[in-house]
This record gives C-alpha cells, structure tokens and sequence, in this order.
C-alpha cells in the first residue's frame, strides 16, 4: 500500500537514497516463537479490566509472526500506565522519563540499524509532556513504531483530564469542567507530516493485530493511535465504538481501495455487520464537502471517496481524520519516505567508503603545525 | 616580506594586543590570524576572544564592539595578560570601550577616518579626544586605515563598500610589520577562505600587504619590536581551542575505546562549536544529533548510550538545567554518558558569550534524589583534550554520567599544544556484558567487586535481554522494588560507585618551589592560568606561596583533605560566589577562604598577586 516518495531536493553528497523496506537489517530467527517467548517473569500491574491487557497481548501474539531476534527488539516508553509495558515484553527496554521516550528511542534507532524499536506511550505522556519529541520523530521519520495508547484521562495520577479530553469534562482538577480543547492525535501526526498514521481500539484483537503489523512492516515512524478504555477513572470512553448495537453506525472502518461507507453491509466494498440496530436504510458513505474537507453523504451517492492511504499529499487523510461522527479506523495514511536513521547511516557509509581510512594521528596534526627540537 | 627601510629593531620579552572595532570589522577573525602567524613563529601564547551576544548589534555603539586579545612571548605564559600594550581601536566607540585596559604607556593605534563627528557623538563624545590631551598617557598612532584601504584596492574593481572591508587585513599587515610575525600563513589562508571569490581574495591581500608596508614606510612608527620563540619542550605543536580540543578529545577517546560516537546536541553559546566540529568528523563514524530541544538531545545521547555508543551531549548552563531529569534518570539506569557544560554567565540566559565558573553546584546537586554524578573539569584550551578523555574513562569504566566543567574562556580562548602521539593515549576499552557461562541469568545490576560498575548489555546480545527504567531497582536483578532496606542499599551503592572513583584518580599536586609556603592558592578549571602566573609573580617578589589546582570535583583526590590541612591559610579564587569553597568547607572542614569575581571575564593576573599578598601579610 505504499509507494516511494521522491525527496523534494536531492540527496546529501549528490548520491543515491538508501532504499530500504520495512524490517531490513533487522535479524531474523529460524527458530519458531509464540507469544510466550515474549512474556516476561514480572507480574502485571495493570488494573484488573484494564484496556492495556488486550493489547500487550495482541503485541505478544502477533510478534512471532515478524519471525525477528528477541534480542534485536527494544521497547521504549516514557512515564504512565501504558508505559509500564516493557516491563513485560521480554526483549530489550527502557521505562524512561515521562514525554521523553521518542528522544531516546531516536537515539537508539539512529545508532543501531539493526534494533526494531517501539515506543509505548499515552495520551498524556505522548501529547503533553512529550508533545515537542513526538513531533519531531514524526517529521523525521525516525525508524519507530509509536503507539499511543489513547484512553483520554490521566490514569496514573488518578484522574485528570488529559489534552484528549473532550472539553467540559469534569475530573478531579476541573470540578466545573475542564477548559481545554483536545488534540486529535491523528490529525497532529498528519500535520506533523507523518508517514504512517493509523488508529484501531483495543477491543477490536484482529482490527488491533492488523494494523500493529503494518505498522511494525512500515520503514519510518509508525503512528497508532490505540482508543484505550480506562476502566477506572474514565469508563466507557469509547463504548459506543464498541457496542454491538451503536458500533456500525459510529465507526468508518477505512480499507485500502475500498469505498468509505459505514452502517450497513448493502454496499459492494463495505465489510458485513450483524449490529442489532442497523438496518438497511441507515448505510452511508463519506463524500468531499463544499468547505474541503469532507461529510457524510448517502451510501450510493457517486462523489463517495475511495481509501487511498499512499497517497502522497496528506490532505484528504487530514479531512478524514477531522470526522468524529463516524469515527474513522484503520490507517489513514502509509507513504514511504527516507529515514532519518538511514540517512544518517548513508552520511557515515560514505565518509567512511571514501578516501584513506580514518586516522586520528592525522587528525590531530590537521592544519598549521610546527617542531620543536 | 623584504624591508624597504631600516628601521632599528627591538627586542621585548612578550606582548599583549588587543584588536578592538565593531562587531563587523572582523576582530575575530584579525585576531585568530594573528594569532596563526604566532603560533607558526613559535612563540608561546594565550588569548582571549571577548564578543557580544547580539550578531550585529547597531554598528559604532559600545554594546556592538567586539574585541580580541592575544598575549605571546619568547617563555612559558599562562594567561592572555591582564592588560594590552597595544591597542587597535578601529572606531570611537572600541576605543572608549578600551582605553581604560590598555598599559600607561602602551602603543594606541586608531583608524582616524571612522572619528567623524557622527560616531563620536553616538558614544558620548564631545569633541575628539584626538584633538584634545585626553591621549598623552599613551603612544598615538593616527593612521586613517580605511582610505588607505580604499587607495590600495582603488584598481581592484571592488565596490567602495567590499574594498573597505578588508581594513581589517590593513591593520593586520601593519600590526605583523610590528612585530615581526610571519606573512605567508596569512595569505595562503586568505587564499583558502575567498577560494570562491579570488578577486575578494586578491584585495584582501592586498590590503593586508598596504598594511604592511605602510608600517615600513611611516613615520609614525619608529621602532618594530622582536618577540623571540618561547622554549618549550620538543614536539609537534599547533594552535587549539578549548572547544576544538574538547571535540578531538571526544574522537580520540571513541578511537580509544572502539566505540562510536554519538553526540545529541542542541545549539547553544558558548558550545555549539563542539556541535560544528563533531558533525564533520563522520569518517571516524560520528553520529552528530541536531536535537529539537536540550532534552531531547541528552536523551538521544543516552539512548544510544543503552545502545552501546559513547554518548556525549554538549551545552551550556541553561541546557544542563533543562536535561536535568536525563542526567537523574543515566544516574539510575548507570549508563555512561559524558555532559559537557561550557559554562557562562548565569542565571538564566545570563552572558551568553561571557565565561562564569557558576554551575558546579548544578553539575554537583542539581537533580532531584541522591543522585551523584562526577565532575571533571579542564584548566587550559588545550587541557580540554585530556579532560575529554578522563570524562569517558570514567563514565564508560564506572557506567556513569559524567559531567566535564568548561567555560567559555577556554571554549574561545587558544593556545599552543603538542600533539600528543596517540599510542600514549589511555586505552578506554571496556567489556560489553556476556552470556553467564555458569547458566544462571543475567542480572543487570550485579556489580564489578573491584569498581562496583554494573554490566553493560547491548542489544543484540542473546540472551540478555532485561529492562532498566528511572523506578527504583532490586539490587542485583533490576527488576522495580519499592523495598525499603533495597532503596537504602541502592542508594548507599550508587553513591559508594561515585565516591571509589578517588581511588583510580592521581594526588592532588603541590607547586611549592620554595617549600616553605604556608599559604595554598587553590583552584579549579580556568582559574588556573591567573592563578598560576599570579603565584609565579609572587614568588619572583621574593614571596612563599604554593598552588593545587583540582580537575576533579567529584569526588576529590584522596590526598585533599591532607593538602588542606597542611597550610596556615587555604585562598581559593573563583569565578562564582564561593561554590567550590562551600564543598571544601563542608567536606574537609577547612576554613577555606574564598575570592569571588563575577564579571563575565577570567580573572587578572595583577588582581590575584594582590589578594595573594594580602592573605600572606596576614599569616
């Protein structure tokens, strides 16, 4: 579903790009794994219903799949409840500092090729804290996974609203409602130009399995956006994309060539449902509006819009992004572009391929000396 | 250059020149090629570039002068000298900022041609003080610079505008005339820098040549001076930068230890020229990280660090504030990673371009938590190289944040150096972890007996796979312990790894050429130029003193304690409030007296042969 993006200006050195794909130069195994190779002997400390079980193990699930060396997988994460999760994974890890994960995770991806490094951060930690790192991994395509694990309240400190907080919300700090417009994350990783956008919920195993693997096989950074539900302080936060009977209606679910329709199974393209409350007459489709960004239009209507996710200006991705009512899943967005880490390793290849070999004697007496005897 | 005319010849044993003028006039760059042709005739020497903070701030007003300062001499000097013999005061307004320094007596040098009635206002002055007997405690030299650049370049096809700005190389040729200095370095280099604008280049020559010969011919100069080359000990010399040393001891100890480097850096004054530096060095597989901010940048550095790379961030104060958390959290993880603080002139945004010795007790207690990191710091330009590699000795042998104290006097400021033969260097090679060859698992947080330095695992490894994070760890498995008696034995390990460090590092050294002081003048960092030429003063005016300067703050030398004790009065000089001095106090119980300047300027020689004396007189 992607394509190569040529670079606006040429590369450094007037040489050739790096081409690389998805997991190059990361080591395989031959050996069969399963998802317990990639438990940990710690106790899981999440509370009990808590959205982040899913997905530790939907990741736990799926990573035998990629076939990589354990040992050539790092997970990163910065500060909150999500972050406690490479405690669990039995790879490489960091539990860092809170917003500071995509840092880190930059430095370790740019100086080891061969390390598939994911960044487990939340809306808090990712969003606010850490909104300049996370920014700033996205527009380099730094050669990341970053899941955000999205359940807009602040769960570690006990409550608080979060910058994907709905405005008004009443917690512990906005007794008469909070003030703050929220972040689409989504949008802001768009915005900030990157090259994998992607949103799927926790509940959904084989929606959340699918994405997480186009994410892991996508060269560059990666953005999943993962609706999270805190059962504790913020409920139900996304029920009604859950609920059998609400779930049809208020999800887009966006499929690579395929029209983005939503409610019902009448149209060609659209996956079936068997939601008690859907009917026939309540099938929809998503249309470009007048004011350019895009509405929700009749199922049948011909202007419908067709996923295209490679599609290398990120403007109709970002109107799709804008819609809340249906709430749009799946990957918004997979381009290829170069990677920082690439880049800088090509910089390094070709200083070190050409001319003498590096000499630090040589180094050192560069320029004007003179002898003492 | 052949003389045209012989003029007699006189023979001095050092010089100090300061080349003053607008922030456009090119002093610095005046000042460094001065500084090449001196470095090239063998002389010894120290110097002291002194810019503001602004690019160009409004030409011909006080806050815009920019100025260069180079001390050389036929012996050993430790200092840029505390005040010029010559000045060059290239506009009114580098003069009144100026004139105060330079020696009764000493040579004044002014381009007449910039003292129009426009510029003397904008600084306040009146009338002229070339008209008036303001000048009589000094040697004027009117000489109009400009026009006479313009008449030399009036064939070369220059704009009036490009032509007048080579003046700077007009006086440069004149001031090279004067003492004698060698011309080809100079115009092989102008040659390098305009290899794009030949006929620029070719002015610039020319003017530089005007300069010179005008020096031969005028009357205005009767005499040129000799400086003789200083002695020094065998060897190939070059002229280095504090910072450029910084950055090749930053190589050298990534050769040493055949890891890669890895530099995450924000731009910052006075530190960015490490940044510079580093980014063209990618043959030696630097990985230079222009970070979006200061903590990402130390936290890249301390990712690649987990990633098995010599990390090394690079900034100044207000950087090491905002990494902070970062430094708190390679503290608990026990990773090596080296941050450099070119200190400033602080709080806040401070003196950008000014130097401070103020972030000790930053470096020493600023993170939250027992949180002890070592201190290093260099005493000279050229000292930044091997404080660079005992900065990554310590933090790759001991699995450390290191800090290394410069400023931003020996950031700027240069001085000969004899290259080092790189087999002398220290070997840095550190084991990576490996696989327990007796089957148990791999504990991240057992510990060497010897040093008690964890393992360092790099991914990648089999079988080594573990997690580290800021949460407090069990001792020997890593794994988050919120134990009470386990956070009290961490605690107590980190700090005991810290403290041991003594151990691998030599005695603090006494210089007591009479052995009979009963006065220590200690120091630490850049002080240790004043101070020393400041104590040599002393003892040839017949007085005891001894001097013991630290490039270790943390931990101290072993030997510190007994050092101290064994004197009637401890002075310690410092460019802050007394940081240092409240450690020693702390620590040692010694009443340490302490001497404070914060002027954003080394201190002078002159100065501290007073307070010495003083402290003498008093015992």
């Amino acid at each position: 579903m992607s394509e190569t993006v040529p670079p606006r200006s040429g590369p450094p050195n007037g040489s050739s790009w790096p081409v690389r794909q998805g997991l190059d130069l990361v080591p395989t195994t031959a050996d069969k794994q399963s998802a317990k190779d990639f438990k940990t002997d710690q106790e899981v400390r999440w509370c009990p219903g808590c959205g982040d079980y899913a997905v530790l193990a939907a990741v736990q699930g799926f990573f035998p799949e990629l076939g990589l060396r354990r040992e050539n997988v790092v997970f990163v994460s910065g500060i909150g409840c999500s972050s406690r999760f490479p405690y669990y994974m039995n790879t490489y890890g960091m539990h860092s500092i809170h917003g500071r994960a995509p840092a880190i995770a930059t430095g370790i991806a740019a100086s080891r090729p061969d390390l598939s490094v994911w960044v487990i951060t939340g809306d808090g930690d990712g969003l606010s804290i850490g909104g300049n790192h996370l920014i700033h991994a996205l527009r380099r395509n730094v050669n990341l996974k970053i899941l955000l694990f999205n359940n807009r309240i602040y769960g570690l400190t006990k409550g608080q609203y979060s910058p994907t907080s709905e405005l008004g919300k009443i917690t512990k700090s906005t007794p008469v409602g909070s003030l703050d417009h929220p972040f689409n994350p989504v949008s802001l990783a768009l915005g900030a130009e990157a090259t994998f956008v992607a949103r799927t919920l926790d509940s959904d195993r084989k929606h959340l399995t699918a994405v997480l693997r186009a994410a892991a096989e996508h060269r560059g950074t990666a953005f999943v956006e993962i609706y999270q539900n805190c059962n504790i302080f913020n409920d139900g936060a996304f029920e009604v994309l859950k609920d059998p009977d609400t779930r049809d209606q208020a999800l887009l679910r966006l499929e690579p060539g395929s029209p983005m329709i939503f409610g019902t199974s009448t149209v060609k393209g659209s996956r079936t449902t068997s939601g008690a409350g859907a009917s026939p007459t309540t099938s929809r489709g998503v249309r470009r509006g007048t004011d350019g960004g895009v509405e929700v239009c009749a199922a049948d209507d011909p202007a419908v819009l067709t996923h295209d996710p490679a599609l290398l200006d990120p403007s109709t991705a970002f109107a799709v992004s804008r819609l809340a009512q249906p709430t749009p899943v799946g990957i918004f967005r997979a381009v290829s572009r170069p990677t920082y880490d690439d880049l800088m390793q090509h910089q390094v290849d070709l200083a070190t391929s050409t001319g003498s070999p590096a000499d630090l004697g040589e180094l050192l007496r560069a320029g004007d000396t003179w002898q003492i005897s | 250059m052949t003389p045209l005319v012989h003029k007699p010849v006189e023979q001095r044993d050092g010089v100090v020149i300061r080349f003053a003028g607008d922030s456009g006039d090119g002093m610095q760059l005046t000042g460094d090629q001065f500084t090449s042709q001196t470095a090239a005739f063998g002389n010894d020497l120290s110097t002291l570039p002194d810019f503001p903070a602004e690019i160009r701030a409004p030409a011909g007003t006080l806050p815009g002068v920019s100025a260069f300062q180079v001390h050389f001499s036929d012996h050993e000097i430790l200092t840029p000298g505390d005040a010029p013999d010559v000045l060059v005061a290239m506009n009114p307004a580098a003069l009144k900022a100026n004139l105060a320094d330079l020696r009764r007596g000493g040579d004044l040098i002014v381009n007449t041609d910039e003292f129009t009635p426009r510029a003397l206002a904008r600084v306040g002055y009146e009338r002229s003080p070339l008209d008036d007997d303001s000048l009589e405690s000094w040697r004027v030299h009117a000489v109009s610079l400009t026009s006479m650049t313009l008449e030399a370049l009036k064939d070369s096809g220059l704009s009036r505008k490009e032509a007048e700005r080579a003046k700077n190389m007009f006086a440069l040729g004149l001031l090279s005339w004067l003492y004698h200095r060698p011309t080809a370095g100079t115009v092989a280099f102008l040659g390098r820098k305009f290899a794009r604008q030949p006929e620029i280049a070719k002015a610039n020559v020319a003017a530089f040549e005007a300069g010179w010969s005008f020096g031969e011919t005028t009357e205005s100069f009767s005499v040129s001076y000799q400086v003789k080359p200083a002695t020094m000990p065998a060897g190939t010399y070059r002229q280095i930068s504090g910072n450029l040393a910084l950055a090749y001891g930053l190589i050298a100890a990534s050769q040493r230890a055949a890891l890669p480097l890895f530099l995450g850096a924000y731009p910052i004054t006075p530190a960015s020229d490490v940044l510079h530096e580093l980014s063209k060095h990618k043959r030696f597989g630097v990985r230079a990280f222009q970070a979006e901010d200061e903590i990402a940048a130390i936290g890249a550095a301390l990712g690649a660090s987990f990633g098995g790379s010599l990390a090394v961030t690079t900034t100044s104060g207000p950087g090491v504030a905002l990494k902070s958390e970062t430094v708190g959290l390679a503290v608990s993880l026990e990773l090596p990673l080296v941050i450099c603080d070119i200190q400033r002139g602080g709080p806040s945004t401070g003196l950008p371009t000014k130097t401070e010795q103020a972030d000790l007790l930053q470096a020493m207690y600023g993170r939250n938590g027992e949180a002890p990191v070592p201190i290093v710091a260099p005493r000279s330009p050229a000292d930044c190289f091997d404080a660079a590699l005992e900065a990554c000795r310590i933090a790759l042998t001991y699995r450390t944040p290191v800090f290394l104290l410069s400023d931003g006097y020996l950031a700027n400021g240069a001085e000969p150096w004899r290259i080092p033969d790189v087999a002398s260097l220290p070997d840095l090679r550190v084991p990576f972890a490996t696989v327990p060859s007796d089957g148990s698992g791999y504990l991240p947080y057992a510990r060497d007996p010897d040093n008690l330095a964890r393992p360092w695992a790099r991914p990648g490894t089999p079988g080594l796979e573990h997690r580290i994070g800021g949460l407090e760890k069990a001792d020997r498995t890593g794994a988050i312990s919120y134990d009470p008696d386990n956070h009290d034995t961490m605690v107590r390990l980190r700090q005991a790894k810290v403290d041991g460090i003594a151990r691998s590092i030599p005695a603090m050294v006494v210089e007591d050429p009479s052995g009979e002081a009963r006065v220590l003048v200690l120091g630490w960092g850049s002080t240790y130029g004043p101070i020393g030429a400041a104590c040599r003063q002393v003892r040839d005016a017949g007085g005891a003193v001894a001097q013991a300067h630290l490039r270790h703050l943390n931990p101290f030398p072993t030997n510190t304690g007994d050092v101290l004790g064994a004197y009637d009065r401890v002075l310690l000089p410092e460019m802050n409030l007394g940081q240092l001095a409240s450690l020693l106090r702390a620590r040692y119980l010694v009443d340490v007296i302490p001497y404070n300047r914060v002027r954003g300027m080394p201190f002078k020689s002159g100065e501290l042969v007073g307070v010495i004396t003083d402290v003498i007189d008093s015992v």
